[in-house]
């Protein structure tokens, strides 16, 4: 088995993802995706580690993870707050910024 | 040959010294009387007029004694120059703000300050009764100083300058009587008519400026030679359309009996004696192109008698006695622009009639104003009659006004006027046949209109004494008609000259009119003006009086050449057609009664000639009209063509913004597609490029 | 290079599951399914990390992610919108198609990438040393500045977390009973006392002012035994005349006194509460 499997993965993956986030509705699921995204990312770079022989994949993926935590703190907190004001977790009904 | 003579043979000009230093004075003072009068407000009401005719006869001394101490200067030395300071300047163009002392500008002097301080005074009696008679000073002191500048200037920026001072002051007079519609649309049409001519005259400086590169006349007129033919040509063209807009020349005469509205003593001043004899200035002054220029000369000779033949003609028409001697004004300016337009024979022939013109018309139209007066502000001879036997000063200043207009031997117009017909004559064949022909009939016409109007006037069955006054249709106090009067309103109260008040009116309605002689002050001026109509035109033509005084201003009197008429004849033949001019209105007005009422069924010429001989309806179809058509089709081509191209574009980037606009529904999804069809493209493009 | 047999077996099995993961994550339309299907996806990637020889972050990967993150996922969402399932019905028209091409178009593109591309791997093997033990000293010699400035970037997610959550709850301010009583009293004198009951008919609303009943006589109970204020014979006067057929105005007239003497009491409160003020100061 050649390890492009796992980038083919990791693209289809990605792929699966950015659908979720343009289909779904509630902002946590749309969230949830968004980290599906990142994980995707992060196989094909640990893949791309173990190709080129070194850690320096692994220490980014690492890094992502890292700021993909501290985004779903934020991120969650501000849906949180959104949720509080207007009683809906939908990304349709925050749609006040338009023409 | 004879032009080229007579630009080489330009006097010298030399400065101004002793009491000429001051020249400025003749101007200064009239114009402080107007500042003093209009600045000061209603606080000069009471010695308003005093100071008006102050500064007026104060100018006019000074003006006597620059002349006298012209006439000690030897010929050649008379041409004199006084430099003020730089008006403006700027890169190449200098303009120099000073006054020319002359012959011809004292002469215009003299008769602008001597005149005018006769109808100043006179105006002190004439508007005595009206509340606006400091106003009416201001604005006449405006005009004599604006006057004064036009002709004392020594550039044609000068000129330029008392040249719309003059208009301005004409159309605040004409319109004087603000409430009067009439007199307001004639105010407008005489200012608009100027505006015309004075296009022109801007034109000519602007070419002038050009190709000389200064408006000063003695460099203008010193280089004059350095311009082609066609140049020269066109500058003395619209030179004459300026002077016909401010003469009231053919094509623009339209104006001037309309400005009739104004009050009599404005008539008489600036719509007879001086500021329609403005052109006549200006060709005179600017002889030197003239003289380069034949066609130009041929252009005003042709105006001239076009015009003389015009005035006389409408003249006859007229029962309106204002109406008909402000034809009569339209048409002897005709003569004088004729003249003028003959060149070196004819300059001092048509300044003499200019000046004796001034006398004899002013005297006429202040008698006029007398007659007025006398009969509550009527103007309509057909309602006169036989008024010589209650207005005796009036007829007498009057008739010798008639005489000397009409040329009754020995008196002015018969000197003034047989010069600028024997001038006519000369030239070509053709030529002198039409201009002299022209002239002469034009004579004939003028004793024709004036006897009509004396004997209008004058003589007949006392026509009024069957009448009452009329109210004119645009007295504002008609409509308080059955408003009861004060009791000083006997008295009189006349706020102008046409809207005699309720008062006067009630008072006198049931006893109609009752002609009475005008006041002193009001006579006086007229029997000097007589005087001066009288003697005037022996006094300056027998010897050559005026030509020799003229001569360094505007080259010496030349000879008559080639007349198709001996020119001894000419008195005799004018005479003969002056006896039967006024025959014939003796035998069609004076033997049989006036109808009071104008006669609705009369021949085509009569039509014509009240209608102006379809001046306006000319103006309005040649001009008016088509302005307002072409008015209308640019502010067409404005809305839609221009505004459209401008408000479609507008439009058309609004509406697409519009459009565009609804891309943004807010909805982040939305957004994140858009995203991913930019990433999927990028991806496509970038692995275009990379992949084999 | 090829991998193991175990490796491929590996991969065989936890690939396809993370794809079912990630595809039930999309579908279902409960939000709690679409995480627990997510931390399978999770789970399934943390084993592909290990297998490649990533032991750390496939540890880190169940960890914090599975046991952390998604953990908060689901916390919030019992919070929030644990019933808020996806409606059916797509709001924005052609939204799913649209996305459902472009997503395919772009895994098919990027498919096309990585098929295409030829991977040519070093043939270095695995490090000397524990995985662990040399990603740390990557993370603290090399990528040192890097990491202390994720620790910042994780504080500062921290603050800001706690500004969200407190953001909008300012506390509302507190009136005391005192300043009550003073904006009542520098208010207008009418409200000093209480207002008269409905159905009582009165001119003032001092207590020395008696109500009246709806035949304009004087309610005995209004009457105040304790107050003196009020003129008996007066009293009684009105209630005389309360019978009499218009007495009432003449009533209100004669109880206009009482009225002062209402507004004398507005005074009184007035002088008082300067002398609070006072005290105060």
């Amino acid at each position: 088995m050649s390890p492009t499997n796992y980038l083919l993965l990791s693209a289809v993956l990605f792929a699966i993802g950015t659908v979720g986030v343009l289909v779904r509705r509630n902002a946590i699921v749309v969230f949830m995706c968004v980290e599906l995204m990142l994980n995707a990312v992060n196989l094909s770079l640990v893949t791309f580690a173990r190709l080129n022989g070194s850690l320096d994949g692994q220490v980014m993926a690492f890094f992502v993870m890292v700021v993909a935590a501290a985004e779903v703190v934020v991120g969650l907190s501000i849906i949180m707050s959104i949720f509080r004001a207007r009683r809906t977790a939908s990304v349709d009904d925050a749609n006040l910024l338009k023409y | 040959m004879l032009a080229l003579l007579a630009a080489d043979q330009l006097p010298p000009v030399g400065p101004a010294t002793g009491a000429a230093s001051a020249a400025w004075v003749l101007v200064a003072l009239p114009a402080l009387g107007a500042l003093v009068l209009f600045l000061g407000g209603t606080r000069t009401d009471r010695f308003g007029h005093v100071v008006g005719v102050a500064t007026v006869l104060g100018s006019f001394v000074y003006g006597v004694v620059l002349f006298v101490q012209a006439l000690a200067l030897p010929g050649e030395e008379r041409v004199r120059d006084l430099p003020l300071y730089e008006w403006f300047g700027s890169g190449s163009l200098s303009v120099e703000f000073g006054l020319r002392l002359d012959p011809l500008s004292l002469t215009f002097v003299l008769l602008i300050t001597g005149v005018g301080s006769l109808i100043h005074i006179y105006s002190v009696g004439y508007m005595s009764h009206d509340e606006h008679r400091r106003k009416f000073f201001a604005m006449l002191n405006l005009f004599v100083a604006s006057m004064l500048i036009l002709v004392l200037g020594n550039g044609f920026l000068t000129l330029y300058l008392g040249w719309e001072g003059v208009g301005l002051a004409s159309y605040l007079l004409i319109g004087f009587y603000v409430a009067r519609p009439l007199a307001a649309s004639a105010a407008k049409k005489a200012f608009l008519m100027n505006r015309v001519g004075d296009v022109g005259l801007a034109l000519a400086i602007f070419i002038l400026f050009q190709q000389l590169g200064t408006t000063q006349y003695t460099e203008v007129f010193a280089r004059a030679g350095e311009m082609s033919t066609g140049t020269l040509t066109a500058v003395t063209l619209l030179l004459l359309l300026g002077a016909c807009g401010k003469s009231g020349q053919f094509p623009l005469q339209a104006w001037l009996p309309d400005a009739m509205e104004g009050p009599t003593p404005v008539s008489a001043l600036i719509h007879a004696a001086t500021m329609v004899t403005a052109g006549v200035y200006l060709v005179a002054r600017t002889h030197p192109l003239y003289d380069l220029a034949p066609t130009g000369q041929l252009a005003v000779t042709i105006v001239g008698a076009v015009t003389l033949l015009i005035g006389a003609i409408v003249g006859c028409a007229y029962d309106d006695i204002k109406k008909v001697l402000a034809y009569s004004t339209v048409s002897q300016i005709g003569y004088m622009m004729l003249a003028v337009g003959l060149g070196p024979i004819g300059y001092a022939a048509g300044l003499a009639h200019l000046l004796a013109h001034g006398f004899f018309k002013a005297g006429l139209f202040l008698g006029a104003g007398s007659v007025m007066h006398g009969m509550a502000d009527e103007t309509d001879m057909r309602r006169f009659g036989g008024l010589w036997r209650h207005l005796p000063i009036t007829f007498g200043t009057f008739t010798l006004g008639y005489l000397a207009l009409i040329g009754f031997p020995f008196l002015s117009g018969f000197y003034s006027k047989d010069a600028i017909i024997e001038a006519s004559l000369g030239g070509s064949l053709t030529r002198g046949w039409l201009l002299g022909g022209a002239a002469l009939l034009g004579a004939g016409l003028t004793a024709f209109y004036m006897t009509r109007l004396m004997l209008m006037t004058f003589f007949g069955a006392e026509r009024w004494r069957e009448l009452t006054p009329r109210r004119a249709p645009w007295d504002p106090q008609a409509e308080s008609e059955a408003r009861p009067q004060a009791p000083e309103a006997g008295h009189g109260t006349r706020s102008d000259q046409g809207s005699t008040p309720i008062g006067e009116l009630d008072h006198s309605a049931p006893h109609g009119y009752h002609p009475h002689e005008s006041p002193s002050v009001m006579t006086v001026p007229m029997i000097l003006l007589a005087v001066g109509s009288a003697g005037a035109g022996a006094f300056l033509v027998i010897g050559e009086r005026l030509g020799g005084w003229l001569e360094p201003a505007v080259g010496p009197v030349g000879e008559v050449s080639d007349a198709v008429i001996p020119t001894g004849l000419v008195p005799g033949i004018a005479s003969v057609l002056m006896v039967l001019g006024a025959g014939i209105a003796y035998l069609s007005v004076g033997r049989k009664p006036v109808p009071v009422e104008r006669p609705a069924r009369v021949s085509w010429p009569v039509r014509a000639a009240r209608a102006d001989l379809y001046a306006n309806a000319i103006n309005e179809g040649l001009v008016a009209r088509p302005g307002l058509w072409l008015s209308r089709a640019l502010v067409y081509l404005d809305n839609r063509g221009v505004d459209g191209a401008v408000n479609g574009t507008a439009a058309l980037l609004g509406g697409a913004s519009g459009r565009a606009r609804r891309t943004q529904t807010g909805f982040v999804r939305s957004y994140a597609l858009t995203m991913l069809g930019g990433s999927l493209v990028l991806v496509a493009a970038l692995l275009a490029v990379t992949l084999p | 290079m090829t991998t193991s047999t175990g490796e491929a077996v590996a991969f065989w099995i936890l690939g396809p599951v993370a794809l079912a993961g990630g595809l039930g994550m999309v579908f279902s339309r409960n939000a709690v399914h679409s995480a627990l299907w997510l931390v399978l996806t999770m789970l399934s990637l943390g084993g592909l990390y290990m297998v490649q020889s990533a032991p750390f972050l496939g540890f880190t990967q169940i960890i914090v992610y599975t046991g952390a993150i998604m953990m908060l996922f689901i916390f919030v969402l019992m919070m929030v919108g644990r019933d808020a399932s996806d409606s059916v019905v797509e709001v924005l028209r052609g939204q799913r198609v649209s996305a459902a091409i472009l997503g395919i178009g772009f895994a098919a593109l990027l498919l096309g990438a990585v098929a295409n591309s030829v991977v040519v791997p070093l043939a270095v093997g695995p490090a000397p040393g524990s995985n662990v033990g040399n990603l740390g000293l990557l993370i603290y010699q090399r990528y040192l500045l890097a990491f202390e400035l994720t620790s910042a970037l994780i504080i500062t997610g921290a603050l800001g977390a706690m500004v969200y959550t407190f953001a909008g709850r300012a506390k509302a301010k507190v009136i005391t009973q005192r300043e009550r009583v003073t904006a009542r009293l520098l208010g207008p004198p009418e409200k000093y006392g209480s207002r008269s009951g409905p159905g009582v008919f009165a001119t003032g609303d001092s207590v020395a002012t008696p109500a009246l009943l709806p035949d304009g006589s004087v309610a005995p109970e209004s009457l105040s035994s304790i107050i003196e204020a009020t003129a008996r014979e007066r009293l009684g006067h009105a209630t005389e005349l309360a019978h009499a057929g218009d007495a009432h105005d003449q009533h209100a007239r004669d109880h206009e006194p009482h009225h002062e003497a209402g507004h004398e009491a507005g005074h009184e409160a007035r002088h008082e509460q300067s002398e609070i003020q006072g005290s105060q100061a």
